[in-house]
C-alpha cells in the first residue's frame, strides 16, 4: 500500500513502480520479433516444466517435439493431413468471424457434414459408381453443414438471438444425433460403434493421388485457402462482410441488407465446415463417431484469430498449432507420461503466443532511478 | 510554495502511442477563481483534465495540490485531494433517485441513512442555488437536471476543485445562464472551478482567467478582463483567422423535398418525431436547430430511409424528370434506384458514415462498390476519387491507404463530405458536420456547404452553434421534443428567439404535467 502523500514528510511523491502506456504502430518486424521472442520463451518454459516434473534432459524434450512431426516413426503426411483439416475448418469460421458473427458451432457443423457423408456411404453403397457417390456425399455434406449454420443465422437476422449460445447449443444437438445414429447403424450389433464403413468395396472412399491417400484432401484445402483469400479481399461479397463486421450502422447507411449478408455468410461458413466433415469421413476416417471433429471446431477459432483472419497467414498458424499438438503428444507418449501432459505444454505455448499481443500494443514504463534523484 | 494556487502543473506530458496529447504543460489554478481552459478540439484539454481527475496517469511531470506534490492514480485519489470532475457524458444510474446517485459509492458510516443524505443534498442545493428535487428519478430528468445531479454529487464529496468538461454543450442559452450564476456563487464561496469549452463568448462571460492550449501545449494564461475574442482565437489557432461566412441570396429556388405529417415511434413506443411538416428548397441552406436529441437524427434518418416511419410522407421532386416520388418506406438502395441523389453526412462519422478500420479508398467504395456486373470490386475508380479528394480538400494523411480512424477529426469529416459531394447530390443532409473540428476545418466545411447551395443543391444543415446557424442558413427550422416549434428566417432571427423556441415545447409539456 502506498502511504498517504499528505502526511509524508518528504516532498517527493512516490512514483508508481510501473505504469502502462499504449504504443504507436509498431514496425512489422518488431512485432514479429516480439512474437518470436514469446515463442522462444514458451519453449524454454516448456523444457523447464518437463525437466522439473520428469527426469528428462531438456534437449530430449525438444527433440521429441520435432520427432513428433518429422521423426522416423511418424508419417509426416498425417501431420499435413491434420493440418489441412484444421485449416479447412479455420477457413470456414473466418468469414463469420470477420463479420463479427461469433460462430462457435463449427464443431457441430463439421459433425453434421460428416454425418451426411456417412449416411450416403451406408445407404447408397456401391449402387452408383464411386465418383458419383463421392459427388453425392460432397453435395449432401455441404448442404447439411450449411443448413446447420443457417438456422442460428436466420434466427439472428430475424429476431436478434445470441449467435454464440445458439451455435454452441447446435453442437450438442449434432453430437447427440450422432450418438443416436451410432446405435442405429452400429455394426456388428452390440459393439456400440459404426466401424469402418464399406471396408470391402471402399465405396465412398476418396481415391489416392500420386500413391498417397491424403494428397487429394491437402490439394482441396490448399485451393480453398487461395479462393478464400481472394473472396475476402477482392469480391463484392467479401467487402460487404467487412463492412457489416466493422459497423452494422454503416452497412445499413449504404443500403446493405445486413440480415441477408449474415445468412449468406453463415451458409458459406457452414458449407465449408460440411466440406471438412466430408474430408474427414470420406477421405480419412471412413466412419463417424461423436469425436470425429475432435474439438477442432474450437481450435480453428484460435487459428483464424491468430492469423488476424488472413487465410494465407492461417496456413502458418494452422501448421504451428498442429506441430505443437503432435509434438506434445510425442513427448507425452514417448516418455510414457499422462496424455494431459501434452495439453499442459500446448497450453503454455498458446498462453505465450496470445499473451505477447499485449506487449505489441502496450509498453510498460518502469520507475527510473534517475527521476528519484531529482 | 505560495498558497494562492489550488493546482499547479509542472511539465506534465501524456502520450498515446505516437500521439502526444499533452506536452510539458505548466499551469496554475488559483483558489476561488473560474479558469476557462480554451482550445480547439483535439488540443488535449480533456486529457489534461483527466490527469488531474485521476482517469489518466501522466507520463511525465508533477501535480501539486495546495502546494503539496501528489500522485493521482484514480478518481478516488482525486476525491481525496478535493478534486471532482463533471464529465461530458453523465455517469448516473437511471432508475435511482438524485440522492441515491449522489451517495452511491461513498464509504461513510451513515451512507444508508437516506433521510440524512437528502437533507445534506438539500443544504448544498440551497447554498448554491441549485434547482434539484432530491427524490426525483434520473430517467424523469431533463439533461440540465442530470448535470445538476453530477455537480451536487461532486460537492457532496467535499470537492474544492471542480472540473467541468464542456458543460454547456447540452444546454440551451437560458440554462447556460443559470449554470453560470451557480458557478459564480461557488467561486465566491472559495472553490476553484475549471471549465473546459471552445465557445468564445462563454469564456468571456464566465471566467476570471483563460488558459489557452494549442496542440497539447499550454500557450498562455490571460486575464479575461484584459483580452478579447480576436486575441484568444489567435492564441488558440496560432495565427490570425478571418471569421466570416458569406451568405449569398438563394437563386432558382424550387421545392425539392416536401415532408408532410412525418411521425416516428421508436422501439420504446416514444414518439420521437411528431407530425413534422417542412419544405427543403434547392439553392438554399435549411438549418435545423434544437437541443441535442430532440429528433434531429431520426428526422434525417427517416428521409434517408433508415428509420421506420409510422405516418406521413417524404416527397421528392426530381429536377430532371419533373416527377414526384414518395420516399417513405423505401430502403436507401431503393431510394437510389429511383434516381434520387440524396447525400447524407451522418452525425456518427466513424460509426455510420465511414468504416474506421478501412482505408480511404475502401471508404470511397462504400457508395459505389455495387457498380458493374463483376463479382469482384473495382478499386481503380475509388482510388482516383480518394486522390482527388485528398488533394482538393487538403486532407492531411500519409496516403490513401491509411485507415480513416487514424486521421484527425477534421480530416475524417473532409473524407466523408468529399465522398458525399462527389455523388453530385440534389439534396445534401449534414448532421453536426463541424462537431469536434478546429476552426479552420469548420470554415472549410461551411464553404463546401455554401458551394453546394450555389450549385442548386437543397442543403439541410443540423447544427448546434446558434451563432453559426444564424450566420449561415437561409431558413432555420427549430425542433423541440420531436415537434417543429417554429421556422424562422436566418437573416432576421436572433439567437435568443431560437433559444426560446428550442425549449418552448418542453415548457408546454411541463404545464401539461402540472
Amino acid at each position: 500500500m502506498r502511504k498517504d502523500t499528505s502526511v509524508q514528510p518528504v516532498k517527493k511523491a512516490h512514483e508508481p513502480f510501473v505504469h502502462i502506456t499504449k504504443r504507436g504502430e509498431l514496425v512489422w518486424w518488431r512485432a514479429w520479433l516480439i512474437r518470436a521472442g514469446a515463442l522462444i520463451l514458451a519453449m524454454l518454459l516448456c523444457g523447464l516444466v518437463t525437466v522439473m516434473i520428469t527426469d528428462l534432459r531438456p534437449m530430449d524434450v525438444y527433440v521429441a517435439l520435432f520427432n513428433g512431426n518429422f521423426g522416423p516413426e511418424v508419417d509426416t503426411w498425417v501431420v499435413f493431413r491434420d493440418m489441412a483439416i484444421l485449416l479447412c475448418i479455420s477457413l470456414a469460421v473466418t468469414p463469420a468471424f470477420k463479420m463479427r458473427f461469433w460462430n462457435i458451432g463449427a464443431e457441430g457443423q463439421v459433425l453434421m457434414g460428416g454425418l451426411a457423408s456417412a449416411a450416403c456411404m451406408i445407404y447408397i453403397k456401391d449402387a452408383v459408381p464411386n465418383w458419383l457417390l463421392l459427388l453425392i456425399m460432397l453435395a449432401a455434406s455441404l448442404a447439411v453443414g450449411a443448413l446447420w449454420a443457417a438456422i442460428p443465422a436466420i434466427c439472428k437476422a430475424k429476431w436478434e438471438t445470441n449467435e454464440t449460445l445458439f451455435t454452441l447449443m447446435m453442437n450438442y444437438i449434432a453430437t447427440q444425433l450422432i450418438a443416436f445414429l451410432t446405435i442405429f447403424w452400429e455394426r456388428p450389433k452390440g459393439s456400440g460403434t459404426i466401424g469402418v464403413i464399406n471396408q470391402m468395396s471402399e465405396a465412398g472412399w476418396m481415391p489416392s493421388l500420386f500413391g498417397n491417400r491424403y494428397v487429394l484432401c491437402i490439394i482441396i484445402v490448399a485451393a480453398l485457402t487461395v479462393a478464400m483469400f481472394i473472396y475476402l479481399r477482392y469480391s463484392k461479397q467479401g467487402y460487404e462482410i467487412s463492412v457489416v463486421g466493422e459497423s452494422e450502422n454503416t452497412a445499413r447507411y449504404i443500403g446493405i441488407n445486413v440480415g441477408r449478408v449474415i445468412v449468406r455468410t453463415m451458409i458459406l461458413s457452414g458449407a465449408i465446415c460440411g466440406l471438412a466433415g466430408f474430408l474427414l469421413v470420406g477421405g480419412i476416417d471412413h466412419t463417424i463417431t461423436t469425436t470425429t471433429a475432435g474439438g477442432q471446431g474450437f481450435t480453428a477459432i484460435m487459428v483464424s484469430w491468430l492469423a488476424k483472419f488472413n487465410p494465407i497467414f492461417m496456413s502458418l498458424t494452422a501448421f504451428l498449432i498442429t506441430f505443437l499438438q503432435k509434438g506434445a503428444q510425442q513427448i507425452a507418449t514417448g516418455f510414457r507420461l499422462d496424455p494431459s501432459f501434452s495439453d499442459i505444454l500446448t497450453g503454455i505455448i498458446l498462453f505465450f503466443i496470445i499473451g505477447c499481443e499485449f506487449f505489441i500494443h502496450y509498453k510498460l514504463n518502469f520507475r527510473t532511478a534517475q527521476k528519484e534523484e531529482k | 510554495m505560495s498558497n494562492q494556487n489550488a493546482i499547479e502543473l509542472r511539465g506534465v506530458t501524456k502520450r498515446f502511442g505516437s500521439v502526444v496529447a499533452n506536452h510539458n504543460v505548466n499551469m496554475d489554478v488559483r483558489k476561488g477563481e473560474i479558469l476557462a481552459v480554451l482550445g480547439e478540439n483535439g488540443c488535449g484539454k480533456t486529457t489534461l483534465m483527466n490527469m488531474i481527475a485521476g482517469i489518466y496517469y501522466p507520463d511525465e511531470g508533477q501535480i501539486f495540490i495546495n502546494g503539496q506534490e501528489v500522485i493521482i492514480r484514480s478518481p478516488k485519489d482525486a476525491f481525496r485531494h478535493g478534486i471532482g470532475m463533471i464529465h461530458q457524458h453523465f455517469k448516473l444510474v437511471d432508475v435511482f433517485s438524485a440522492t441515491e446517485n449522489i451517495v452511491l459509492g461513498i464509504k461513510e458510516e451513515d451512507r444508508y441513512n437516506l433521510k440524512k443524505s437528502m437533507e445534506r443534498v438539500g443544504e448544498i442545493s440551497a447554498r448554491y442555488g441549485f434547482d434539484l428535487h432530491p427524490e426525483k428519478k434520473i430517467y424523469e430528468m431533463a439533461v440540465s437536471e442530470k448535470q445538476t445531479v453530477e455537480i451536487v454529487k461532486v460537492l457532496y464529496r467535499g470537492a474544492d476543485i471542480l472540473i467541468l468538461d464542456e458543460p454547456t454543450a447540452v444546454l440551451t442559452p437560458q440554462e447556460t445562464q443559470k449554470l453560470f450564476s451557480v458557478l459564480r456563487r461557488m467561486r465566491d464561496d472559495g472553490k476553484s472551478i475549471i471549465i473546459i469549452t471552445h465557445k468564445m463568448h462563454e469564456v468571456l462571460s464566465i471566467s476570471d482567467r483563460v488558459a489557452v492550449l494549442r496542440k497539447g501545449e499550454h500557450v498562455a494564461t490571460v486575464n479575461t478582463a484584459e483580452t478579447n475574442e480576436g486575441q484568444l482565437t489567435e492564441l488558440m489557432v496560432g495565427k490570425k483567422v478571418a471569421l466570416n461566412l458569406n451568405r449569398s441570396q438563394p437563386k432558382n429556388v424550387t421545392d425539392r423535398l416536401v415532408v408532410e405529417h412525418l411521425t416516428c415511434i421508436n422501439r420504446e413506443g416514444v414518439k420521437v418525431l411528431d407530425d413534422i411538416n417542412f419544405v427543403a428548397r434547392s439553392g438554399e441552406i435549411l438549418g435545423i436547430a434544437g437541443i441535442a436529441g430532440s429528433g434531429q437524427r431520426e428526422l434525417l434518418e427517416s428521409i434517408a430511409g433508415l428509420q421506420n416511419v409510422s405516418e406521413g410522407d417524404v416527397f421528392y421532386n426530381n429536377p430532371k424528370t419533373g416527377e414526384t416520388v414518395d420516399l417513405r418506406d423505401k430502403t436507401p438502395l431503393q431510394i437510389r434506384d429511383l434516381g434520387v441523389r440524396l447525400s447524407f453526412v451522418p452525425e456518427d462519422r466513424l460509426g455510420m458514415g465511414l468504416v474506421g478500420n478501412m482505408d480511404i479508398i475502401d471508404n470511397m467504395m462504400l457508395r459505389s462498390y455495387r457498380r458493374g456486373k463483376s463479382v469482384f470490386v473495382d478499386r481503380k475508380k475509388p482510388k482516383d476519387l480518394a486522390q482527388d479528394i485528398i488533394s482538393r480538400l487538403e486532407v492531411v494523411t500519409p496516403d490513401a491507404n491509411t485507415p480513416v480512424r487514424r486521421l484527425s477529426g477534421g480530416n475524417v469529416q473532409k473524407v466523408l463530405i468529399g465522398r458525399e459531394i462527389a455523388a453530385s447530390p440534389t439534396v445534401l443532409m449534414a448532421a453536426y458536420p463541424v462537431r469536434g473540428l478546429d476552426i479552420n476545418s469548420s470554415y472549410t466545411i461551411y464553404d463546401l456547404l455554401n458551394q453546394q447551395k450555389e450549385n442548386g443543391v437543397a442543403v439541410i444543415f443540423v447544427g448546434e452553434d446558434l451563432d453559426v446557424l444564424v450566420e449561415l442558413c437561409d431558413r432555420i427550422l427549430v425542433i423541440g421534443s420531436g415537434r417543429i416549434t417554429g421556422v424562422v428566417d436566418g437573416r432576421s432571427a436572433t439567437k435568443e428567439e431560437i433559444g426560446y423556441l428550442m425549449t418552448a415545447s418542453m415548457e408546454k409539456e411541463e404545464e401539461a404535467h402540472a
